[in-house]
């Protein structure tokens, strides 16, 4: 049914507590050991000993560009960790990006953005395309 | 300086080009503190028709219109004007101004009648009335506008307030509905309690709104009577008894045997119970508040004291303001609606009083209403 690790290990971080439960709930009912995090300093100490397959970030958590800021930190410590950002920033402010291109992704520093609100099966997906073997492809614009 | 353009509708040409000359050079220096000057850019056009042509591209600041045209009255042109929302102060001039045109011309919009024949003091007497009027115009329109864009804000904020904890409930819904949650009754507890909290959290949100909603529009009829500070500040620590206790918070009261004071129970009961909350909610474990009730020389005042988390200048200076709610790690995970102390203030308001707050970091906070006597509804806009 997947082909992501059935055991894979998912950061998810969010100042949201709501936010949080339900996707660590539906995580945990996938089949992944979640661990969570409800700031930028607290998901940075947490990464490092929990060593996640992904990390799953909010943008805007106390400083509206943590998600940036965390996302870059992540990936310098831990090369090769896709990260999925997750913001409610088009809603907000109809601001909308997707990293379409490598260099998209690179300025943006996340191999996926989804616009909260988020379906838990396009959550799904992402994490399974980022999780599968071979080369990370390319984020698709989402629809 | 600024220049007020002028279009001046007659069909003489004597009569036009004496307008244009007294006007192009004229100014108007109004008294006000601004001292703003004005001086006059004069258009003209020689019937009904030509004017409207002209107001169709470009709009004047002031027309000067002649009653009696050839083909389209003065009359006809104020009608079409109005038709048309062409919204141009308007000065007629006319050599028969009888009653009933005068009526009909004020109806259809006119500001003013500047009588055939006139000198040229007339003109410019009615022209400065003209500018001053045009000014407080567009200075009540500003208001209104800037009144509106606040009243835009407020809804698209309250939407946003709504739709969040919306979304949460149906995030909740949705795992008991996909079957995530599993079959543990303990988990599927946690989840419904999350939901019911949201829910609570947003019925709470509609109260504040309902009540400030019938505060600004003072479509509630106050039942004023004597009524006990004292007693009514024991009924809200009482209220508020099982949350102080759920966080070890000890609340005192220090008043007098009897606080008399003419007033609304009910709107003293949002003010206390606002205050109360607050101080329960922002405070520490362990901590504690103290309610005092004290004669002021103009009625009384209520201190609300607590051994809160406190707040920074900065953070004070926007606490009354509407939705507003104080975001650090500290406040996070405290549920509120923002509206509480812009209600306070208001109410307070009511009583010829006030709100005040002192506050340090780490410390605590106190507030302070001060009540006079209950005013006549309206609030200050």
């Amino acid at each position: 049914m997947t082909s992501a690790s059935p055991r894979a290990r998912v950061l998810l971080v969010d100042d949201d507590e709501d936010f949080l439960f339900q996707h660590r709930i539906q995580l945990e009912h996938s089949g992944f050991d979640v661990k969570t995090a409800t700031n930028r300093t607290d998901a940075e100490s947490l990464a490092a000993e929990f060593q996640p397959d992904l990390a799953i970030v909010d943008l805007m958590m106390e400083q509206h560009d943590d998600g940036f800021v965390l996302s870059h930190h992540l990936k310098r410590r831990h090369p090769g960790l896709p990260v999925i950002m997750v913001t409610a920033v088009t809603a907000e402010t109809g601001l909308s990006f997707a990293p379409a291109s490598p260099a998209e992704r690179s300025w943006v520093g996340a191999d996926a953005v989804l616009a909260k609100p988020i379906r838990f099966e396009q959550l799904r997906r992402e994490i399974d395309r980022l999780l599968a073997p071979g080369p990370p492809a390319i984020a698709g614009p989402e629809d | 300086m600024d220049t007020l353009r002028v279009l001046v509708v007659d069909d003489e040409t004597g009569m036009r080009l004496a307008v244009a000359r007294v006007l192009n050079t004229y100014t108007v220096r109004l008294n006000d503190p601004d001292e703003r000057v004005f001086n006059f850019a004069v258009e003209t056009a020689e019937s009904g028709e030509d004017a409207l042509g002209r107001l169709a591209t470009s709009v004047p600041d002031l027309l000067l219109l002649d009653m009696k045209l050839p083909g389209m009255s003065g009359l006809d042109v104020l009608r079409e004007m109005r038709e048309r929302r062409h919204d141009v102060l308007t000065v007629m001039i006319t050599a028969y101004a009888t009653l009933e045109t005068a009526i009909e011309a004020t109806k259809s919009g006119a500001h003013d009648f500047l009588p055939k024949p006139f000198t040229p003091e007339d003109l410019r007497v009615a022209v400065r009335r003209a500018v001053r009027h045009l000014l407080v115009q567009r200075e009540a329109r500003r208001l209104a506008e800037e009144k509106r864009q606040v009243r835009f804000q407020f809804i698209s904020v309250l939407g946003h307030e709504l739709k969040a904890p919306l979304a949460a409930v149906e995030g909740f819904l949705q795992i008991l509905k996909d079957g995530s949650a599993g079959s543990d009754p303990a988990v599927i507890a946690n989840v419904v309690d999350r939901a019911l909290t949201r829910t609570e959290g947003m019925r709470k949100l509609i109260v504040d709104l309902l009540n400030l909603t019938r505060i600004e529009s003072g479509q509630k009829r106050r039942e004023l009577g004597e009524i006990d500070l004292r007693e009514a500040a024991l009924a809200s620590i009482e209220t508020l008894a099982s949350a102080a206790g759920g966080r070890g918070v000890t609340v005192a009261l220090h008043a007098p045997d009897r606080a008399l004071f003419v007033a609304d129970r009910g709107e003293l009961d949002i003010i206390l119970n606002n205050l109360v909350s607050n101080a329960v909610k922002y405070n520490r474990e362990g901590g504690r508040v103290d309610v005092s009730i004290e004669p002021s020389p103009t009625g009384w005042s209520i201190r609300v004291t607590d051994t809160g988390i406190g707040m920074t200048p900065e953070d004070r200076g926007r606490l009354f303001e509407e939705f507003v709610r104080i975001k650090n790690d500290q406040t996070r995970r405290i549920p509120g609606t923002g509206l509480g102390l812009s209600i306070v203030k208001k109410l307070a308001q009511l009583y010829a009083g006030a709100v005040t707050v002192t506050s340090e970091p780490g410390v605590g906070s106190t507030f302070t209403v001060t009540l006079s006597a209950p005013t006549s509804r309206s609030l200050p806009s």
